[in-house]
């Protein structure tokens, strides 16, 4: 689960971490009264969408030369005209896509005078089983070019999770990034902050970029000027006050139908509906779909059980894409019996007036039962013998159709 | 022979009394496997479908002796109970249950290393030796004996690869899900040096998933071990060709992130391993038998 920039900022804040002074707006008139509460004399105002790049993102209802979704302002009009841009406005960014995402929320922020910009994150290296720390002194750019062109720049430290964070882990960030004396402190105390950040919420990843030297009233600051943050989905359940910071405007309606019925589902932009049971199967649908020369609409995982109400769901979500003309729907029984299967695909099929070509693949127990009821049904389903049949006959019969 | 399991191998369910456990536990009986007893908490000294309960993990195997134990436990406990095997000295703890937080098996991964389990899953449908011992979900009926040993991150794609050597006539010794999770017990390479050393496995079908770099180590892995003189044909499929980057397909493993972990990169680690990877999973047991024809 994603959030927002200052929802990130004022959790980590809760942890320790140094972030500037900044307010969330929902108008114009609220980001002008953001402004007014913080110090000044200059101001960010940052587009909250999730996704990145929105610095040098473009509006695609204002002019090309306009600025970008992240803007300095120098005083409460400039605040103003500024959140006036951007509000209901749509945000392209190249992790966007071109349809962009409107931006709702704005994040006001206290302006910083950087020295230095650097990047630091957690996550969970999957090939060390262990939160990894990687930090690099280019920040502010994207860390994937960074990596691939000089890769000598990022190092990685893995933290033991017997141990958990400890001091040394703070110095060999500080020393990676030539920070020395007070700077190399509070590095120590930004990484203890972000490892707790990170074990108290259950995070996926956290990602500053950047981290940054900024000039303070008291000497240099280590600030989080932006901040990402991901939970992990699976434990969700033991932060229920989390739960709250999920902003639905952000995803796909279809996808969070899905999730409301326990189904994995995944818009794609084909034109071949799929309905799996498990995800290496459902990938694999999609995959042999395009081998024989169409696209898949979706990744759609049932589960195991593929019981006659979630496939009756599964079939109304699919067909809300006006894109969708034919569905396969692929499903290896194994210990589910293939008849109680056909039973659920036949009733669904009738409760939502199914109108485009269904072609149906199931293998596992008491198949041939499963192929009669089918066949019985009155409705014009084909059946498919195996996923490589199945996938020819969906594609035909979605060209006979067109 | 076979890897991991066998006819002697004696098996307890962790959470055996919730539906999944139990209905889980009668098809392994009934396929045949030795089913010894099963551990909920507080269902110590009752009896369930036939078999002794205990309240901990370590009393079972005392009293009734265990080689394996199998974790049908939902996921907010699931690490507790994988913990709890592992203290007990299982030495082959199958966890099943999908959804465990990743945090929790960052714990559980730390506690095997050293220890005397071994971890296969979670997220996964089990392990299974024809005829002889079934641990999970695996649906029985599909499998023959055979030659082919089968390693796959994806349940329902290892039963494809099941289903595809048992219509070519060659069977299985071994079918292993190691699961789609991005922290398992198990990865590729340790089923694969087991398969490796296993008279009976004359050949290997390997399936994986966008997400991660188990395939590429496991690619490199066979070179070196190829080198060393030790191979066996192989075919394999990489299922997510088509998945978008930055999506989650489903299992929390399958992702493309970072640029990493994508499935052409895969499958070409594959090939350069010796791997006959087949475009398609519905041409998997066609394409180890049409291999296997031409190195005769």
């Amino acid at each position: 689960m994603n959030i927002h920039e200052y929802q990130a900022k004022e959790l980590l804040a809760k942890f320790g971490v140094a972030v500037p002074k900044g307010i969330a707006a929902l108008s114009v008139e609220e980001a002008v009264a953001a402004a007014k509460q913080l110090p000044g004399p200059v101001y960010v105002v940052k587009s909250q969408i999730h996704a990145g790049g929105r610095g040098k993102g473009k509006f695609k209802e204002l002019a090309p030369d306009a600025k970008g979704g992240v803007r300095l302002a120098f005083n409460l009009d400039e605040v103003r005209s500024h959140a006036t841009e951007m509000l209901g406005n749509t945000l392209v960014t190249i992790q966007t896509g071109e349809a962009g995402k409107q931006v709702n929320r704005l994040y006001i922020t206290d302006g910083a005078d950087i020295k230095q910009e650097f990047y630091l994150a957690l996550l969970v290296d999957r090939a060390t089983s262990r939160i990894a720390v990687v930090a690099s002194t280019e920040g502010g750019m994207n860390i994937e070019d960074v990596a691939h062109d000089t890769p000598e720049k990022i190092h990685t430290i893995t933290i033991d999770p017997a141990t958990g964070i400890m001091p040394h882990h703070g110095r060999s960030v500080a020393a990676t990034l030539g920070l020395t004396g007070d700077l190399a402190k509070q590095a120590q105390t930004v990484l203890a902050g972000l490892y707790a950040a990170f074990i108290g919420t259950d995070a996926e990843q956290i990602e500053i970029n950047p981290l940054a030297v900024c000039k303070g009233a008291n000497g240099d600051e280590l600030l989080v000027l932006d901040a990402k943050v991901a939970f992990d989905g699976n434990a969700m359940f033991r932060h229920k006050d989390l739960a709250e910071l999920r902003d639905l405007t952000e995803e796909d309606p279809a996808e969070v139908e899905a999730s409301e019925y326990d189904l994995a589902y995944i818009k794609l932009d084909g034109n071949i509906g799929c309905m799996v049971n498990g995800a290496g199967l459902a990938m694999a649908t999609m995959d042999i779909i395009k081998l024989n020369g169409e696209f898949p609409a979706n990744f759609l995982d049932v589960g195991g059980g593929a019981s006659k109400e979630k496939v009756t769901a599964a079939f109304k979500i699919i067909l809300k894409d006006p894109a969708v003309k034919g569905i396969l729907v692929n499903i290896f029984g194994g210990i589910m019996k293939c008849d109680i299967i056909a039973d659920g695909i036949v009733a669904a099929a009738k409760e939502v007036n199914l109108s485009v070509p269904l072609v149906v693949r199931l293998e596992g127990t008491n198949v041939q039962q499963g192929k009669d009821i089918l066949a019985n049904s009155g409705l014009p389903i084909v059946s498919a013998n195996d996923l490589g049949d199945a996938a020819e006959k969906i594609v035909k019969e979605v060209r006979k159709a067109a | 022979m076979s890897i991991l399991v066998n006819k002697n191998t004696r098996v307890i369910t962790q959470g055996m009394t919730g539906a999944t456990g139990t209905f889980h536990t009668e098809q392994a009986l009934a396929y045949g496997t030795q089913m010894v007893a099963g551990v909920t908490p507080g269902k110590g000294g009752t009896a369930h479908i036939g078999l002794p309960m205990f309240d901990t993990v370590l009393e079972a195997k005392e009293t009734i002796g265990a080689d394996a134990s199998v974790v049908y436990v939902p996921p907010p406990f699931a690490a507790d109970s994988i913990l709890e095997a592992i203290d007990a000295e299982i030495p082959l703890i199958v966890c099943i249950t999908e959804g465990i937080p990743v945090l929790d098996m960052v714990k559980v991964k730390r506690a095997l290393s050293g220890s005397k389990s071994r971890l296969i899953g979670p997220n996964c449908p089990g392990v299974l030796t024809p005829n002889e011992c079934k641990i999970g979900i695996m649906p029985g009926s599909i499998f023959s004996k055979g030659s082919v040993g089968v390693v796959s991150r994806s349940g329902t794609l290892t039963y494809e690869a099941v289903f595809q050597t048992t219509a070519e006539g060659l069977g299985q010794t071994t079918a292993v899900g190691i699961g789609g999770d991005p922290v398992n017990g198990t990865n590729f390479i340790d089923m694969l040096e087991l398969f490796l050393g296993d008279d009976e496995t004359k050949s290997i079908i390997m399936i994986g998933e966008i997400g991660g770099s188990a395939e590429e180590e496991a690619a490199q892995f066979l070179i070196d071990e190829a080198k060393k003189g030790r191979k066996k044909p192989m075919a394999g499929f990489i299922a997510g060709l088509t998945a978008p980057p930055g999506r989650r397909m489903g299992h929390a493993g399958a992702i493309v992130s970072g640029g990493k972990g994508d499935a052409g990169s895969k499958i070409a680690a594959m090939e350069a391993a010796g791997i006959r990877v087949s475009p398609s999973p519905s041409d998997l047991g066609r394409t180890l038998s049409e291999l296997l024809k031409s190195s005769q």
